[in-house]
């Protein structure tokens, strides 16, 4: 078994890097860098029931160290990600996780049914948590019950393992978290975007032309890191870190604090070769901590009376 | 092919209030296909600031394996990138989008380029290609001020050059398209980029005209795959259907994107 190889529930990754979703398109794009089939997944864009055109530009701001965007769930369509999107990836050995949104309980449901059903469909990553739609989205992410209702009625539905996707924006993630656990979750993906804001001097007025946008990039990753730790040891389900990962360091740090893989998400925008690189980087990171593989650095931070961990599908 | 490469600080001078003429050698210059294409700027390799920058590219020497940016010095990513000296790099990843067709025009036709402000350095490229191509070229160029004037001489070498400013310090009182309403400007095809108010006057004064326009949006990746520079399609202006600016454009037939 590959040092770096890991198993979670629905998934066999061979490295446990993939493209956060929302930050790699369909994949597309990232094909003409280099060869999909090296992540050890993919997250796709979030997808609806029907297309979406998403909000006004602009749509991102810079902020130091991090990015706000507000893109609003652009989308083709849950027939065209079944009819050209998934068959094209399926060309590549990845596994493919399939961000699942709506506004509507009855949205999610329909196409965590049918997208589950795709062949390279290994897992869903239920989206309760985009901060950028008016309606559902972050509504369902940010009272405990409302969130374990829908991903029961998802659990029934779906033909693969849900993990689903958490917000910041809450008073207690580890609340959330356990409400989703016991709702039937498979696993978590955390976290998704702060809400932020910037204002522009010149005209007085909101950058985003939706006023407010999700905060990701380096800026926000103690931030996860917390939300891990804490998580972590409060559930016995999974957890796909994310925020502000850059670098094997990054990865590192938040196999320490309990995640057992990582998305990569703002910094493909930065670096489109960042995946490949921190896969390529990991293993030599292992041999200067003395760490024979990689899955030994889950919950490392925990302390003496940690639990063991050993997750498998 | 988009390559991502440390390219060699050539040369870095100030052209005007602001704006910067930077000079980088490197192997993607061998990747640039036309006139028109972009480069995204990572200026620094500390996290701030994050994302790059997309700078449009002013003039192409393959034989030296070196381009040309023009470009305002406005924000950080500007400010650090005008801080750098010859020797130093900087990293690119392009050629990105696509550029302007150069076969819309035909030998011994006219073309009319106009350019606003920071939207001019592309049209430079292009000149130079049409002209290599025995098209006339007449240039139509708008600043801020008289401070902000660069390259008259460079574009009057390749043909006509008529200068605009808004406040009237230099050249023409007013905008692009009123200059080329007073001396009665005829063309085959005109090119323009600049800032969005100047493209809408020209698309609706000629939009049955063969014309192309290059836009410029906030972007996120580049690539196409962050979709923050989207923007409807005249086709379907309120539907689903779109174009990025980043990878379908920057350059669109006028008539083709929703400005």
């Amino acid at each position: 078994m590959s040092r770096l190889e890991i198993q979670l529930p629905g998934l066999h990754l061979k490295n446990p890097i993939m493209p956060a979703s929302g930050c790699f398109g369909f994949g597309k794009e990232y094909a003409q860098f280099y060869d999909l089939s090296l992540l050890g997944a993919i997250m796709i864009k979030a997808t609806t029931a029907e297309p979406r055109f998403g909000n006004p530009t602009p749509r991102v701001a810079e902020t130091t160290s991090g990015m706000l965007n507000a893109i609003g769930l652009q989308n083709p369509g849950l027939e065209k990600v079944l009819e050209n999107e998934l068959p094209w990836l399926s060309q590549y050995d990845v596994p493919i996780i399939a961000n699942v949104a709506g506004s509507q309980v009855e949205d999610y449901v329909h196409v965590a049914r049918e997208i589950s059903k795709a062949p390279n469909v290994h897992a869903l990553e239920l989206n309760i948590s985009c901060p950028n739609v008016k309606t559902g989205g972050i509504a369902f992410g940010t009272i405990p019950e409302v969130a374990a209702e829908l991903t029961k009625k998802v659990k029934d539905v779906s033909e693969v393992p849900v993990y689903v996707k958490l917000s910041p924006n809450v008073a207690n993630i580890v609340d959330m978290a356990k409400a989703i656990e016991q709702a039937g979750a498979d696993g978590l993906t955390m976290i998704n975007t702060l809400i932020g804001m910037r204002i522009d001097l010149k005209t007085g007025r909101p950058v985003l032309a939706n006023r407010t946008g999700g905060l990701s990039g380096p800026a926000i990753k103690p931030v996860a890191i917390r939300m891990i730790y804490e998580v972590s040891q409060a559930v016995s389900i999974p957890i796909i870190g994310m925020g502000g990962v850059q670098s094997a360091e990054d990865v590192l740090e938040y196999f320490f604090a309990g995640a057992s893989a990582v998305a990569v998400g703002t910094a493909n925008f930065v670096d489109p070769f960042v995946c490949p690189t921190i896969i390529d980087e990991l293993p030599q990171l292992l041999d200067e901590l003395g760490i024979d593989h990689i899955s030994e650095c889950i919950g490392r931070s925990w302390g003496k009376n940690a639990k063991t961990v050993n997750y498998s599908s | 092919m988009i390559k991502k490469e440390l390219m060699r600080v050539i040369s870095q001078q100030s052209i005007a209030e602001n704006i910067f003429e930077l000079t980088l050698q490197g192997d993607l210059v061998q990747e640039i296909k036309e006139p028109g294409q972009f480069v995204h700027l990572k200026v620094t390799s500390s996290t701030d600031p994050l994302l790059r920058r997309p700078i449009s590219i002013a003039n192409i020497d393959k034989r030296e394996n070196q381009f040309t940016m023009i470009y305002r010095s406005e924000g950080l990513g500007t400010r650090v990138l005008s801080e750098k000296r010859p020797g130093e790099t900087v990293d690119v990843l392009g050629p990105l989008g696509n550029g302007f067709p150069l076969d819309a025009v035909s030998e011994g036709q006219t073309a009319l380029l106009v350019g606003g402000g920071i939207g001019v350095p592309p049209l430079y490229e292009l000149s130079q290609q049409l002209v290599d191509k025995g098209v006339k070229v007449i240039h139509v160029l708008g600043f801020q001020s008289l401070s902000a004037v660069f390259y008259q001489e460079k574009f009057s070498l390749l043909g006509d050059t008529y200068i605009a400013t808004v406040d009237g310090s230099y050249g023409e009182k007013g905008f692009v398209t009123d200059v080329i309403k007073k001396y009665g400007l005829s063309f085959d095809t005109l090119y323009s980029c600049g800032p969005t108010p100047m493209l809408r006057a020209i698309e609706s004064e000629y939009a049955d005209k063969n014309v192309y326009i290059s836009l410029e949006e906030r972007m996120g990746c580049g690539v196409g795959a962050c979709f923050a520079c989207v923007c409807h399609t005249a086709a379907d202006p309120t539907g689903f259907s779109y174009k990025k600016v980043c990878s379908d454009g920057p350059v669109f037939k006028v008539g083709e994107v929703v400005l």
